[in-house]
């Protein structure tokens, strides 16, 4: 039996539910029909009158949710797409995410946000949009690449009393799986070295960290061994773990599917360059998606963004530096 | 005219209950007069720092929006509404502690002036960015009716301008799919800072919106605390049994600036001669001493009592310390072990 990302988004859901009857679940046709991807399938008849439709409305829609939070419930938001959440962005970002530091009444709420690019998306159902969210204070942003994470990630998630912005890649939602969900996992707010090494350092997180991992499988027989960190959530980011590895390996590559300008590579090359200076063997270097809308022919977004073979090219850029 | 019944379950707004409902409406639209009064001349001395954002003129509505909730009840306010918080049960001293920034104030000196609430006492803390709270109310009752808890109600307001943003329409529509007992009070004061009606909106009326919505409405006179009250009543007690959302629209003149930096020498002269610019608290005033109420050495009492009052709440805020930035924790998750300490010095 395997179990795939998509189903572990949907397990964990499913668990939420089973365990907390404040938890409940909002977003455009999640009911009957199950959601855009699946990810609530079957769960409204599992669960009568908490797996609820709603308008096509992203601010009321996360409106509503934090309502439901002040006066006690776990609402669980699906957006769409992770690009329609920048029509709710208000209500995330100084609603949800003031509330705490505000009042002192915790926001627990979940957005899931169903990100990242996939062939065919184009510039508006391909977007990852965690800079952003963490950029603003107030909320923990989590970008889990595995099907273990995305299990118990989400459900960390949603048993947190603040804010939590959830980022799940769409391309991961059928391809990656694995035999069976976890009954521990690590600490939420933690990275993880995903492959151990000793010449250069690539931190990246969600979809990217397997297009770093065959990097590093590639760059194997050229006789390099590269470390892979898996940030897991960027906001906290785990900076103390990224530092002990670029202490190991004195080179530092940062691989992020958004866009270059800020944003996490940039929020991890500073840091590093800051604290960690005197580690540095080469200047490090980041890799991100290009400046410009996500395009939608295939050609195109296939140079658009970071994959395997550029990420391997720029590792050997910095390694023989 | 709304009757006057005791109910013991009714928000504590400090005046005695068995008092006839116009009576104890009208002294909590004196007190905010007179807190306000005092807001604008310590902000013309310098005492208050950012901004002071006034609602005279508005009071009646304010006022009458909030004296049927009962405690458990859920209220989204808009910064008009110092009368409206203060029949919910705000008091003087936090009014002044959040404009002062006092640390025993409810923001803490985190927020401040009019950006104040309890949330766990019903009392949400809005945001300035308008409409958005309207979908947060129908949320707080959403969760109710999740827990099986009927027969709370929710009000928020909104004035003329708020009416034009997505977030107004997203949360009306919402409150209106999901049915939510909640009641949208829309005081359309003319002017949204400096914007006139001619161009907020082109419908001939806001109240077409309610239609649109598929939502009862109301309309209100809101210079009128007679009026008020019993259009506020009705509605509150509409959506309390039941009806839906209700939209309430009563018109009336800011009168004031938008905020008190502001002299509103924009507003049209004709306006303030009309009708629509009476001032709620002279024409309440007349309406009680004509009904036999009041007499006028009655109202001229309870001014003054709402004035010491003021004074007492002043010496205690004005007293009181700030937050210490020293010892600020600058802490914006609830969750310790969460918090990204990499620039705050937290624990990392």
């Amino acid at each position: 039996m395997s179990i795939t990302y998509l189903e572990a988004v949907r397990s964990a859901q499913k668990r939420a539910l089973e365990l907390d009857s404040r938890v409940f679940i909002y977003g455009q046709d999640v009911g009957v029909f199950g959601g855009a991807f699946k990810a609530t399938k079957n769960l409204a008849a599992e669960f009568p009158g908490r797996v609820i439709d709603a308008p096509l409305s992203e601010d009321a829609i996360v409106g509503m949710a934090i309502g439901a939070a002040i006066e006690g419930a776990r609402p669980i938001v699906e957006m769409q797409f992770a690009d329609f959440s920048t029509v709710g962005l208000n209500q995330i970002v100084n609603q949800a995410a003031t509330l705490y530091y505000r009042t002192g009444v915790p926001c627990p709420i979940v957005v899931r946000l169903p990100s990242g690019g996939t062939i065919g998306g184009g510039p508006f159902h391909s977007q990852s949009l965690e800079a952003i969210y963490s950029h603003y204070p107030g909320i923990v942003v989590m970008t889990p690449a595995t099907v273990e994470d995305a299990y118990s990630m989400l459900l960390e998630a949603v048993a947190l009393d603040d804010p939590v912005v959830f980022c799940e890649h769409k391309l991961l939602y059928y391809h990656l799986k694995a035999e069976k969900l976890p009954d521990v996992a690590m600490p939420v707010g933690k990275a993880r070295i995903a492959r151990a090494g000793r010449d250069a350092t690539v931190v990246t997180y969600s979809a990217m960290l397997h297009e770093a991992l065959q990097a590093a499988e590639d760059l194997v027989e050229e006789g390099w061994r590269i470390e892979v960190i898996d940030l897991r959530t960027v906001k906290p980011l785990d900076t103390d773990t990224v530092l002990a590895s670029v202490a190991r390996t004195g080179r530092l590559l940062v691989v992020g599917e958004a866009w270059p300008w800020g944003g996490v590579t940039a929020e991890v090359i500073a840091r590093v360059t800051s604290e960690g200076f005197g580690l540095l063997d080469a200047a490090p270097m980041r890799l991100n998606a290009k400046d410009s809308p996500i395009p939608y022919h295939p050609d195109l977004w296939a140079a658009y963004r970071p994959t395997a073979e550029s990420i391997a090219a720029r590792l050997r850029q910095l390694l023989t530096q | 005219m709304a009757s006057a019944t005791k109910d013991e379950t009714q928000a504590n707004d400090g005046l005695a209950q068995e008092q006839p409902l116009p009576v104890r409406a009208y002294r909590i639209m004196l007190r905010a007069r007179v807190i306000e009064d005092k807001l604008a001349s310590l902000y013309r001395a310098g005492m208050i720092k950012g901004g002071v954002f006034l609602g005279r003129g508005q009071e009646a509505l304010s006022t009458a929006s909030t004296i049927f909730l009962r405690k458990g009840d859920i209220y989204g306010p808009c910064i008009r509404d110092q009368a409206g918080r203060m029949a919910f049960g705000d008091t003087m001293l936090d009014t002044l502690r959040t404009y002062f920034g006092s640390a025993q104030g409810p923001m803490r000196g985190r927020d401040g002036n009019i950006h104040r609430g309890v949330p766990k006492e019903g009392s949400y803390a809005m945001i300035s960015h308008l409409g958005s709270m309207i979908a947060v109310v129908g949320g707080g009752l959403y969760a109710r009716r999740l827990r099986g808890e009927t027969g709370a109600v929710g009000i928020t307001s909104i004035g003329d301008g708020g009416t034009s943003t997505g977030a107004f329409h997203e949360g009306v529509n919402f409150l209106a799919v999901e049915k939510l007992p909640v009641v949208i009070v829309v005081a359309n004061n003319q002017y949204a800072y400096s914007t006139p009606n001619s161009r907020q909106f082109a419908c001939a009326d806001l109240l077409d919106r309610a239609t649109g919505y598929g939502i009862a409405g109301h309309r209100a006179d809101g210079t009128d605390i007679f009026s008020c009250l019993e259009v506020l009543e009705r509605a509150v007690q509409a959506a309390r049994e039941g009806g839906g959302p209700q939209m309430v629209l009563a018109s009336l003149l800011r009168l004031v600036g938008h905020g008190e930096h502001d002299d509103a020498s924009y507003v049209d002269p004709t306006l303030r001669k009309a009708p629509v610019g009476r001032d709620c608290i002279e024409v309440g005033a007349q309406q009680l001493t004509e009904g036999g109420f009041a007499t006028a050495d009655d109202i001229a009492a309870w001014t003054a009592e709402a004035q010491s009052e003021v004074e007492a709440a002043l010496s205690i805020a004005q007293r009181e310390k700030g937050p210490d930035p020293l010892h600020e924790g600058w802490q914006a998750i609830s969750t310790s072990r969460l918090m990204d300490g990499y620039y705050n010095g937290g624990d990392e």
